[in-house]
């Protein structure tokens, strides 16, 4: 690892002011030190906010606040998680291993890097991580890229599975920066990659995540997330899909479905979610409403399975959201 | 740049050490501490190799910052026999000829004793799950997973 300072944020305050003289946030190091090992990452300064007052997570009424220092393994096991919105337990429970788990965080997982493996080869072209180095995956090994929200720079998918059961939840992030605080929806978090796929988030230099803010609905626990992967534990996401129905007796008030492993980031499909609204929850709806999740989907050499592949999914998880007893 | 001055806790002993920020925990044990035990396989948080627990949870020491078990109490493989009195897992492991070339050993006997602590009755299927995060290249796994349950039925007193 390239050598680097390192000093222990005390307060918020202190952590911002370091972010914005220069130094990088580190949490449960999961990604970064990782990629710090890889010199992927080579920040010559980083600020340690694991001392700071962010890992409470506590319901407000039918909403969850998540701390954004909470890890992965607390959101997962919290009473009031698996109360008002399994799916996120069962979302992260899904991701990782037991290790990772226990130090990945929930602020610090919606920001992971790509697992595209070019991103990781220093000696293979890639605009994620060396702008305008070119893009390895074009021609190269593209089988587990994105479909959708591509551009001719980038085909990396974001990996993060709670983030897919986030964006179908309406979660909104709660950040604070040099300027003050902000809310947004956690699905504006991510950007497109257009020309500037290195560009990934849209958090201003400074700003820290605080919380994740869940609202309750009248889905839970009417929600599922369905994780399709090469093995059954421990992998990314081949294509994944969160799925959320409100019914009644049998028709589809409202629906909301998010997708992961097919997008730039994590996908939300409004379009299959419209054609569900008023429709009966049966496969025949669900297979119509599916296959609108295609609308603007380019596949590269490598990838077109998904194109089958992520409309199945999308009716599966309709089905066992459906199908929860 | 300065070295980082850590005071913590390993096996239940209080412990100094200084670091260099670049230094990971695993590091720190291997080369500050001489508490070779845990193993470097990957590098990456993917093979579990150096599993330690930290302040009582299971996690990769390769992706913590040594200066982060400031305060904080570290248990390695070190620390699981009793003097010269095995754990009932690694007694297990040694019956069941759950190890081969032997480096994922540590890790995963932490990673039971983390598992058997939190769940000591488990099924097949959640001791496969939890040691999803160790892999071991030599077994193939049936041994091991064999070792665990039998372990953790000794330790039940069943």
């Amino acid at each position: 690892m390239i050598p680097f300072s390192l000093q222990k944020a005390s307060s918020v305050g202190d952590a911002i002011a370091a972010a914005r003289a220069g130094a990088r946030y580190i949490a449960g190091g999961t990604t970064l030190v990782d990629l710090m090992r890889e010199e992927v990452e080579q920040p010559d300064r980083l600020v340690d906010i694991n001392a700071l007052p962010l890992k409470r997570l506590q319901a407000d009424g039918d909403d969850l606040v998540i701390g954004a220092l909470v890890t992965m393994s607390a959101c997962a096991a919290h009473p009031d998680v698996k109360r008002l919105q399994p799916v996120i337990s069962e979302a992260l429970l899904e991701g990782a291993s037991p290790q990772l788990r226990n130090l990945a965080t929930m602020g610090g997982n919606l920001l992971q890097r790509t697992r595209c493996p070019y991103f990781r080869m220093l000696d293979a072209g890639c605009n994620k991580r060396t702008p305008d180095s070119g893009c390895s995956a074009m021609d190269g090994y593209n089988g587990n890229h994105a479909v959708l929200g591509t551009s001719s720079h980038c085909l990396a998918t974001h990996a993060s599975d709670v983030a897919v059961a986030l964006v179908a939840l309406d979660a909104t992030m709660q950040v604070l920066g040099p300027n003050g605080e902000r809310t947004f929806p956690v699905e504006d978090l991510f950007r497109l990659p257009g020309t500037t796929p290195h560009l990934e988030h849209t958090l201003q230099p400074g700003e820290l995540i605080t919380a994740i803010r869940v609202p309750g609905g009248r889905y839970a626990p009417r929600a599922r997330y369905l994780k399709v992967r090469d093995r059954s534990s421990y992998e990314f996401a081949v294509v994944s899909a969160a799925a959320l129905l409100d019914l009644e007796n049998g028709v589809i008030r409202e629906a909301r479905i998010a997708c992961g492993g097919v997008g730039t980031k994590p996908w939300r499909m409004r379009a299959c979610e419209q054609a569900l609204a008023g429709r009966p929850a049966d496969r025949s709806s669900f297979e119509l409403a599916a296959r609108l999740s295609l609308a603007g989907a380019q596949a590269r050499s490598g990838n077109k399975f998904k194109m089958e592949l992520m409309p199945a999914t999308i009716v599966r998880a309709l089905e066992l959201a459906r199908d929860v007893p | 740049m300065a070295k980082h001055h850590v005071t913590t806790t390993v096996n239940g002993d209080p412990v100094e050490y200084l670091c260099e920020s670049e230094q990971t925990l695993l590091d720190c044990l291997r080369d500050e501490l001489d508490l070779v035990g845990a193993k470097e396989g990957c590098s990456s948080g993917d093979c579990g190799a150096c599993s330690v627990l930290l302040d009582g949870r299971l996690v990769c020491s390769c992706l913590v910052l040594g200066v982060e078990a400031e305060g904080r109490s570290v248990e390695t493989i070190e620390g699981m026999a009793q003097g010269d009195e095995l754990h009932p897992l690694q007694r297990k492991f040694l019956e069941h000829a759950a190890l081969q070339c032997g480096i994922c050993t540590p890790g995963i006997l932490v990673a039971a004793k983390a598992l058997l602590a939190k769940n000591p009755d488990p099924t097949e299927t959640q001791v496969r799950y939890w040691l999803a995060g160790n892999l071991c290249r030599c077994t193939g796994y049936d041994k091991i997973v064999r070792a665990v349950m039998d372990a953790a039925a000794e330790m039940r007193g069943a």
